[in-house]
Order: structure tokens, then C-alpha cells, then sequence
């Protein structure tokens, strides 16, 4: 069979590491789609470095598989590190030498012909804006042009498959736009398949397709973010926030009488209101018709904002402290 | 057809593309060695000990006059009254510290810039990397050592005006070669100890640590341990006597150092006829004459492979530990 007809590009298969007694990924299934960028998206510690060494072939699983376009990364490195660049959370450059000189060394290690070499080298250089900077030494850099250089040698590598851990870590805000500009472009424009993990939810849920929630280990939802969304819904019962002007104690009755309301609750100048479905149609008409004028009105659960904080709260406990967005 | 041959050309690729993935690293390696400012040091170090040690030996070799044999020879062995070094005792002091240098950072020293990741997620193998860096590290040994040597003698050359024979020059290249060996042996190492080693701080210290042990205390633990074993007085039996010196030469002989010195002085001293002690009886009927070429080098033969197998042992022990250890920081 041809490795690469399947229609997932990354396939793991109760993939499990432990250190010591410290589970750090457990029985985890992921399924990467050709073509789209998929997020991992947990607290640090959650095991999703771990789990991008494994895909990699850098650390060797306790039980269970990854496949990488069909290819074993413990069998096949070298098939495997070939499809794959690999952007780690600081990339790692040698600091006396020049940006130029790094590339043309990942460019030796994969084998390039010095012309090949060249002309993905300038390419590269020009497409992430560090063509005047290429001379300098490394350690010259500051953390967002290393970051920048690191997307220019997974260009030279040009591989179909691109894994970023943390790519946006401790970069200013200006640095993260241009930055997650240039990894959809990555995924839109050249066609690649983008596997990236991520703290920051507002930065996964802004390009990533699909997204794979972990704790402690374990993917604990994964899928597009209405996916998410839904799969929430259904074990939770609905969150409404309301804030309407005049408030009063009519108002309050006429949330109580809404068909689906079950519970109606005064936080500060919010009401909060627990139903059973979406009642946000019937309850800004009636609003409307009774006179009111309508402030706020949100639905607690559909940002991606939500299902992290409550997942982690859930099942990570502390965890929903992390947030830093 | 096309089935059978097919996987062929690809294991051939395999093989092509690991070899490539070794020659870069090798080529890079070599180029930061040649550049490092801490190898310039170094090495600057070891050219002005060994042009002030050849200095002393040519005024020292001119004051006794030219009727010796093996003058040549003796540029590298003989040490001055002023500067108690010879060319050799340089080498086989300032070599290991060269040796040490050039490796103690090699592998966590990467891991600390975070460039082990990054190297190891291209398409090379494992040991592409740490191969790479011991042969580059052996070669740069090479150039510094067969450099050293030959620039000593070529000065030596000019300082005299006496050609050195055809066996002086042979002696000359094994020791060369003896040398390269034992500082390679260093190399490895720290290698080693660049991979046990988180911090680059410990495994310069680690490396350090041993080379001073070996150079400075092991002569002492030796007769030490001998001497508790074999106790000596004035009226032991010869036998004791006997057992007690033996032991301290095999014990001794487990030091690096003490292989590469008696190697070295049999290799450029060839009026040494036998290594360790010689009973009375032996020495009846020998005919004080320098040993040829070919029979000194057949003295040290054990030394020379006992030192190429350390090096080896040192070199899988670092091998095994990097391909087993995990690669995140």
C-alpha cells in the first residue's frame, strides 16, 4: 500500500510516554488532515511537547504508534524527518555564526545541491523580511527576527508537513500578526500541512481548522471549534449573560417566564441565565417588545475562550488560571 | 523487475543521504573549531611552549655538542636547566587540556542553545551528529599535532643544519601519530562527559578533574595501593620487593598518561631497550646499543593499541549514552 493515500498526514494510535512514574501523554489518538492546520491546545506540561518529539522520532514512545504520511518515525527516520520541518518554542541557531550560514547548514544536512541551496536560501530570506539582517551573527537577533529565521529554514527544507511548538512564545504583539500571517500563508498558499501547539487560545482559534484540547496528557476534546462548542453543549446546560436597560424587577420576571429558562441569576450588573437551549432569539424579541433596550446579551460556551477555561477547570483543575491571553 | 530493483536504489539513498547528513556536520564542525577563539588560545598556548622548549633543546643539544646520536631525536626530548620541559612533556601535559576543550560543550552545550532538536529534525541519523563531531575533532587534532611536530622539526632543521635519517623521521611520525591517539583519547572523553553532563561547567570540571588526577596524583595512589598490598621493609624478601614493583607498573599503566609516556620516551629515546624494571641477569650479556626501529616499536605495540582501545571504549560509551538519552532540554 502507498503510505501516503491516506487522507490523514499525521496518525497516532494509543500513543503513550511515561517518565518514571509521571504519565506525560496517555493513549492518545490524533489525526492530522492533509492540508489543514491543526492546534494542540493545553496548559505547559500538558504533554504537548512530548507528543510532537514522538511524532518526530526524537523520543521513543512507552507503547502505542505514530505515523507520519504512513511512515513509523521510530522505523523510518529518516522518511519521517524528510516530510517533517520541525519548529521547536526557541528554535535553536549557533550564535556565531550568521543567519545565512545557518540556513546553508540545514541546507547541507537535507542534502541540497549548492545552486538548489542558494535560491530557496534567498527566497526564503526575502519572503520573511530578514534579507538585510542575513550577514549578521545569530546572536545579534532578537527572539521574533530567530523566530522569523526559523520559518525561513523550514522554507529551505520545504517539507509538506510543518510541526511548530509554541511559535509564538515571547514575541511582542506586532511580531505574533506577522507571524501567524506567515503560517497561514504557509498553509494556504504553498499547501502544507501545519501541526502547531499553543497555550494561547485566541491565537490557535484564529487560524487553526481543527483544534485538540490536552490535559495532563490526554486529548480531552478535539475537533473544529463549533465542534467543540457543541460537545460542550451537550453535557452542560446553557449559559446566558443578559444586561438590558431599565433594570428592574419586570425584567426579571419576564426572564423567569421564557420558555427553557430554568434559572435566573443576579451577578453584579449581569443577569445570569441557565437554560436548557439557545434562547437568545425569543429573549431579545420579547426584550424588544417589552420596551427594553438590549446592552449584552452572550452566549457563555461558543468562544473557544470558554471551552478552554471550563475544560480546564473540569479536568485540569488550576489549570484554568493559565490563561494569558 | 522494476519491483526488485526498486528498494535497492532506495536503501542506497538511505545510505547516500545519511553520509551526507555526517560530512555536513564533519565540515561544520571542523569550521568552528578553526574559528573558535577558545581553540586559537589553545593553541597559541601549545606553538609557544613547544618554540620555547625547541629553543632550550637547541642550546642545550649545541652546549653538549653534535658527536650524540639521534640529535634529532633529541630536539624533542631534551629539556634545559631554565625551562624543565621538553617538547614531549608539553604534548603529553598540555594535550589532554586540548583534547578536553574541544569537546566538553559538544553535546550539552547544544542542548543548551537548543540546536540539538533542531540538528536531529533534519533527515540524519542519530549518529550522524556525534560521529560527526568526533571524527571533525580528530581531524582538527591531526592538523594542530602533525602541524606542531613537523613546524619543531623543520626549525630544528635550520637551527642545526643536520638532516635527520630515515629512522629518526619514522620515529618522529609514529610518535605524531601516538599522539593524536592520546589526545583523541581526551576528546572522547569529554565527549562523554558532554552527554552524561548537563552543564557544560560540570563536564569541563569532570574532564579537568581526571586529567589532573592522572597527570598529578595517580603515581601516588599507585604506590599507595601497592604498597598496602606488598608492604616493604628492609628485610623483605625479594620476591616481595618484586611483587610490590610490578603491581605498581600494571596499576600505573591503567593511566593513559603513563602508556603515552613510556610509549613516547621507547619511540624517541632509542637507547631505551626494555620498559619497566630489569633484573641483573637480564642485563648479562646485552650489548648497549640503541634498539632499531622496528624493535622499539614492537615494545610499545601494546601501548599504542591499549591507548587506541581506551579511546574507542571511551568513544562507544559516548555513543551509547547519546543514542539512549532524550533529546529535549
Amino acid at each position: 500500500m502507498a503510505p501516503s493515500a491516506s487522507k490523514y498526514l499525521v496518525e497516532t494510535n494509543k500513543l503513550t510516554k511515561h517518565y518514571g512514574s509521571l504519565v506525560a501523554v496517555s493513549n492518545l489518538n490524533l489525526k492530522v488532515k492533509t492540508g489543514s492546520i491543526f492546534g494542540i491546545l493545553g496548559p505547559n506540561g500538558a504533554g504537548k511537547t512530548t507528543t510532537i518529539l514522538m511524532l518526530l522520532g526524537l523520543t521513543e514512545p512507552t507503547a502505542g504508534s505514530a505515523r507520519i504520511a504512513g511512515y513509523d518515525p521510530l522505523r523510518e527516520p529518516l522518511k519521517v524527518k524528510a516530510l517533517t520541518g520541525y519548529l521547536p518554542d526557541n528554535v535553536g541557531f549557533y550564535q556565531d555564526m550568521t543567519g545565512l550560514e545557518n540556513l546553508y547548514y540545514t541546507a547541507d544536512l537535507n542534502g541540497l545541491s549548492r545552486e538548489v541551496a542558494k535560491e530557496r536560501i534567498h527566497a526564503a530570506l526575502e519572503r520573511v523580511g530578514l534579507t538585510e539582517a542575513a550577514e549578521r551573527k545569530v546572536g545579534e537577533y532578537s527572539r521574533g527576527m530567530r523566530q522569523r529565521l526559523g520559518i525561513a529554514d523550514l522554507l529551505v527544507k520545504d517539507p509538506p508537513l510543518i510541526i511548530m511548538d509554541e511559535p509564538t512564545l515571547g514575541i511582542d504583539p506586532e511580531g505574533v500578526r506577522e507571524l501567524l500571517q506567515l503560517i497561514r500563508e504557509l498553509a494556504h498558499k504553498d499547501k502544507r500541512t501545519i501541526l502547531l501547539s499553543s497555550h494561547l487560545l485566541h491565537q490557535v482559534q484564529e487560524i487553526c481548522d481543527e483544534v485538540g484540547i490536552f490535559v495532563k496528557g490526554k486529548m480531552i476534546a478535539s475537533g473544529t471549534i463549533d465542534q467543540l462548542g457543541s460537545q460542550l453543549q451537550a453535557k452542560e446546560k446553557l449559559q446566558l449573560e443578559l444586561k438590558a436597560e431599565p433594570r428592574d424587577e419586570a425584567l426579571y420576571q419576564l426572564c423567569r417566564r421564557t420558555e427553557g429558562v430554568t434559572e435566573v441569576k443576579e451577578e453584579g450588573d449581569l443577569l445570569k441565565l441557565t437554560c436548557q437551549k439557545d434562547v437568545r432569539p425569543q429573549l431579545s424579541k420579547a426584550l424588544v417588545e417589552a420596551g427594553y433596550n438590549l446592552l449584552h446579551l452572550h452566549l457563555r460556551g461558543f468562544s473557544l475562550d470558554d471551552i478552554y477555561s471550563r475544560y480546564f477547570q473540569k479536568e485540569g483543575g488550576d489549570y484554568g488560571q493559565d490563561r494569558t491571553a | 523487475m522494476a519491483r526488485t530493483v526498486l528498494p535497492k536504489i532506495e536503501a542506497l539513498e538511505n545510505v547516500v543521504q545519511a553520509n551526507r547528513g555526517l560530512t555536513a556536520v564533519i565540515k561544520k564542525e571542523i569550521s568552528d573549531h578553526l574559528s573558535g577563539r577558545r581553540f586559537l588560545i589553545l593553541v597559541i598556548l601549545v606553538v609557544v611552549a613547544c618554540l620555547a622548549s625547541l629553543y632550550i633543546a637547541a642550546s642545550a643539544i649545541r652546549s653538549a655538542g653534535q658527536n650524540a646520536d639521534f640529535v634529532f631525536l633529541k630536539l624533542f626530548t631534551v629539556a634545559g636547566s631554565t625551562l624543565p620541559f621538553s617538547f614531549t612533556a608539553f604534548v603529553s601535559f598540555l594535550g589532554p587540556l586540548l583534547g578536553l576543550m574541544m569537546g566538553f560543550d559538544a553535546i550539552n552545550g547544544e542542548r543548551d542553545r537548543g540546536t540539538l532538536s533542531h540538528v536531529l529534525s533534519q533527515p540524519i541519523y542519530r549518529d550522524a551528529l556525534i560521529n560527526g563531531k568526533f571524527i571533525a575533532g580528530v581531524i582538527v587534532l591531526a592538523l594542530v599535532v602533525f602541524g606542531l611536530g613537523l613546524l619543531t622539526g623543520g626549525l630544528g632543521l635550520l637551527v642545526f643544519g643536520v638532516p635527520p635519517t630515515v629512522e629518526e623521521l619514522l620515529r618522529i611520525l609514529v610518535y605524531l601519530v601516538l599522539s593524536v591517539v592520546y589526545i583523541s583519547f581526551w576528546l572522547a572523553l569529554s565527549l562523554l562527559f558532554s552527554i552524561l553532563f548537563r552543564q557544560t561547567t560540570t563536564s569541563a570540571l569532570a574532564g579537568i578533574a581526571l586529567w589532573l588526577f592522572f597527570t598529578l596524583f595517580a603515581v601516588f595512589f599507585v604506590g599507595m595501593i601497592a604498597n598496602a598490598i606488598f608492604p616493604l621493609s628492609e628485610s623483605s624478601p625479594a620476591q616481595q620487593v618484586l611483587a610490590n614493583a610490578r603491581l605498581e607498573m600494571w596499576l600505573g599503566r591503567i593511566s593513559p598518561n603513563a602508556l603515552y609516556d613510556e610509549a613516547t620516551v621507547t619511540l624517541l629515546n632509542p637507547s631505551v631497550r626494555a620498559l619497566g624494571f630489569v633484573m641483573l641477569d637480564q642485563l648479562y650479556g646485552a650489548i648497549d646499543a640503541p634498539l632499531s626501529f622496528g624493535q622499539s616499536l614492537l615494545l610499545i605495540w601494546p601501548h599504542l593499541v591499549s591507548l587506541i582501545a581506551a579511546t574507542l571504549i571511551c568513544f562507544a560509551a559516548a555513543y551509547f549514552a547519546f543514542m539512549r538519552q532524550e533529546i529535549r532540554a
